[in-house]
């Protein structure tokens, strides 16, 4: 293959990409940065772009005089039980739907493949987590979410795909499918299980709705949820600084808290990104829809 | 019969660890889509779903002589229209646009900036998003120093629906371009250099290699969105509609910006609406989307494509 010169138009491309990329970068960047900063220098300029002041005030005082601490544990807990329950629940259901031939099986695919485009409605779903009991249950964070379609369907083309060899000689040798799965299966899958738990993790970090559905106690709220709260409590103060003093970018207490919330929240996100991007950028999800 | 007898027994394993999974699919799939019978019943908290009495079609009658239920069918399907329109053919563009990037290194850091935002949740891109856009916001400051006229896109009704789906092209267009890209990687380099030889501009090449590429991918997740566009718990629709708009729209945009989800949400959680009635409104939600979704089938048969049903 010839290596090609790069034309003008290859750079005015490339140009436009850089911009896209910018419009998805600058905000965040901006609260970020916002998120170390004193009101004062803030105000100082029309969009904040160069940090000129760097405090943590901000942060002492979301950690010390809201629940930020213990929504970062109810979350932490959340991810940790979650996902947990998630991998048990997906690996073991998709390796037995990606068996060969037995009675039931196609039902079974059917059945799930049906909910990817019909479901309930807000209401009776909320009405058969409240029939459970799990009204203000931690379950009622966890359960609902037990299976992502998506990634189980993902994990079941695995398996499939899988040669078929591996454990046509563990069934020889007198293994039972449980032993196939926990002792051939997952140790060859180590990469694509990582990628799907991975996925389940950030689900269940972003999770919100269910605790706002089901959980009135908001000791017991995530993350989310809180700042959600934050984000809502600072938006009405807006409203009300905005009739007093319009077009005058004033820069609010409660607004530098929500910058910091949303940075406390996105940073775990930040760090896991880097470790699910390559399964993605290979493919991994890919077969999800092809399957 | 005793084959099959046979054949269970010998797979008794494979159904113990099926049913975790199963069990999940029934409990929150199913009886929630059997509790839709609600819709024609009147619940009683005493009696529960099954033995509450039925009312026939009362519970449709009282909602659809509601002024703000047929607003929210409105905005519902104008802003599944505007989707369509403008949301899901974003990513096939932002893919064709990937493919031809020749830098390979900027390439791979612009993909990786594209599908950060599909991480995070609603919440957080509205904490990201009103503060900048709303009236006081640093967007509307700069227009303003540049001497245009400053506005409150969050309050008004006439910007608000472009907003909501300009977010969600923010939000997801980086990501659903995934599934078009591993297409286009697919493609024969040899046809890149035969159409070279015959002397193909860009355009052209777009036009006969790259775009019958990508019409598989389209026409099944065609299916897939109208099949989830107005969808609030169900599948690849989850993220956006309902969870999209409670966290970006107020009360000053609820004439454009309230769709069937929320007004449901508020109207049983806060103004104490009656579990029939609401249901009544889901299921209404639903028969729209199955038409949708017939449609959209015959269209991706139309498309060459494949056809799910």
């Amino acid at each position: 293959m010839s290596v090609r010169r790069y034309t003008a138009t290859d750079y005015v491309l490339a140009c436009f990409m850089g911009i896209l990329a910018l419009v998805i970068v600058l905000p965040f960047y901006n609260v970020i940065i916002r998120s170390f900063a004193t009101p004062k220098a803030v105000n100082s300029q029309l969009f904040y772009l160069i940090p000129t002041s760097f405090d943590l005030s901000t942060y002492r005082y979301v950690f010390e005089k809201t629940d930020i601490a213990r929504g970062l544990m109810n979350s932490t807990l959340v991810v940790l039980v979650g996902t947990s329950l998630n991998m048990f629940v997906t690996t073991t259901g998709a390796y037995a739907l990606s068996r060969k031939k037995y009675p039931g099986k196609s039902l079974f695919m059917i059945l799930i493949v049906i909910t990817m485009l019909f479901d309930g409605g807000i209401i009776p779903f909320y009405m058969t987590v409240k029939g459970l009991g799990l009204i203000n249950s931690f379950l009622a964070m966890i359960l609902p979410a037990s299976v992502d379609t998506f990634l189980l369907i993902i994990l079941i083309n695995h398996f499939r795909h899988l040669p078929p060899s591996l454990e046509e000689s563990a069934h020889l040798d007198g293994a039972n499918d449980v032993r196939i799965l926990t002792s051939i299966l997952l140790p060859v899958s180590k990469a694509s299980v990582a990628a799907v738990g991975l996925f389940y993790a950030v689900a269940r970090w972003n999770e919100w709705w269910l605790a706002m559905f089901f959980i009135n106690n908001t000791d017991q709220h995530p993350l989310q949820l809180m700042l959600r709260e934050l984000i809502n409590s600072a938006a009405s103060t807006l409203s009300m600084a905005a009739s007093a003093a319009r077009h005058s970018t004033v820069q609010t207490m409660p607004e530098i808290m929500q910058m910091a919330g949303v940075v406390i929240t996105v940073v775990p996100i930040m760090c896991v990104y880097p470790l699910i991007q390559p399964y993605f950028a290979r493919g991994v999800m890919v077969g999800a829809i092809k399957g | 019969m005793s084959q099959l007898r046979m054949s269970i027994w010998k797979n008794r394993y494979v159904y113990l660890l099926v049913l975790p999974t199963l069990a999940y699919f029934v409990i929150f799939k199913y009886v929630p889509i059997y509790g839709v019978s609600l819709a024609f019943k009147k619940f009683s908290y005493l009696k529960g779903i099954t033995h509450s009495p039925w009312v026939g079609l009362e519970n449709f009658r009282e909602i659809l002589v509601l002024p703000d239920f047929w607003r929210s069918v409105r905005n519902t399907v104008v802003l599944a229209g505007m989707r369509l329109v403008i949301f899901f053919p974003a990513p096939i563009l932002l893919a064709i646009l990937i493919n031809e990037m020749r830098f390979k290194k900027f390439k791979a850091f612009t993909q990786t900036v594209y599908t950060f935002p599909h991480f995070l949740s609603w919440v957080v891109i509205s904490g990201v998003m009103l503060d900048l856009l709303g009236g006081d916001g640093a967007v509307n400051a700069i227009l303003q120093s540049l001497g245009f006229e400053g506005k409150n896109i969050l309050v008004s009704n006439e910007h608000f629906r472009f907003f909501l789906v300009g977010s969600e092209v923010w939000k997801e267009a980086g990501w659903s371009t995934i599934i078009y890209l591993a297409a286009l990687s697919g493609i024969d380099p040899t046809q890149y250099e035969a159409a070279d030889i015959d002397g193909a501009n860009r355009l052209q090449k777009i036009q006969i290699i790259v775009w019958p590429a990508l019409i598989p991918a389209v026409s099944i997740l065609l299916i897939l969105f109208l099949g989830n566009v107005m969808n609030s718990t169900a599948g690849a629709g989850t993220e956006t509609g309902f969870m999209q708009v409670l966290n970006l729209y107020n009360p000053a945009v609820y004439e454009s910006a309230d769709i069937i989800d929320t007004f449901v949400y508020r109207r049983t959680f806060f103004m104490g609406a009656s579990f029939g009635t609401s249901t009544a409104i889901g299921l209404f939600k639903s028969v729209i989307n199955c038409v949708l979704l017939f449609c959209a089938n015959k269209f991706a048969r139309h498309l060459g494509g494949n056809a799910l049903i």
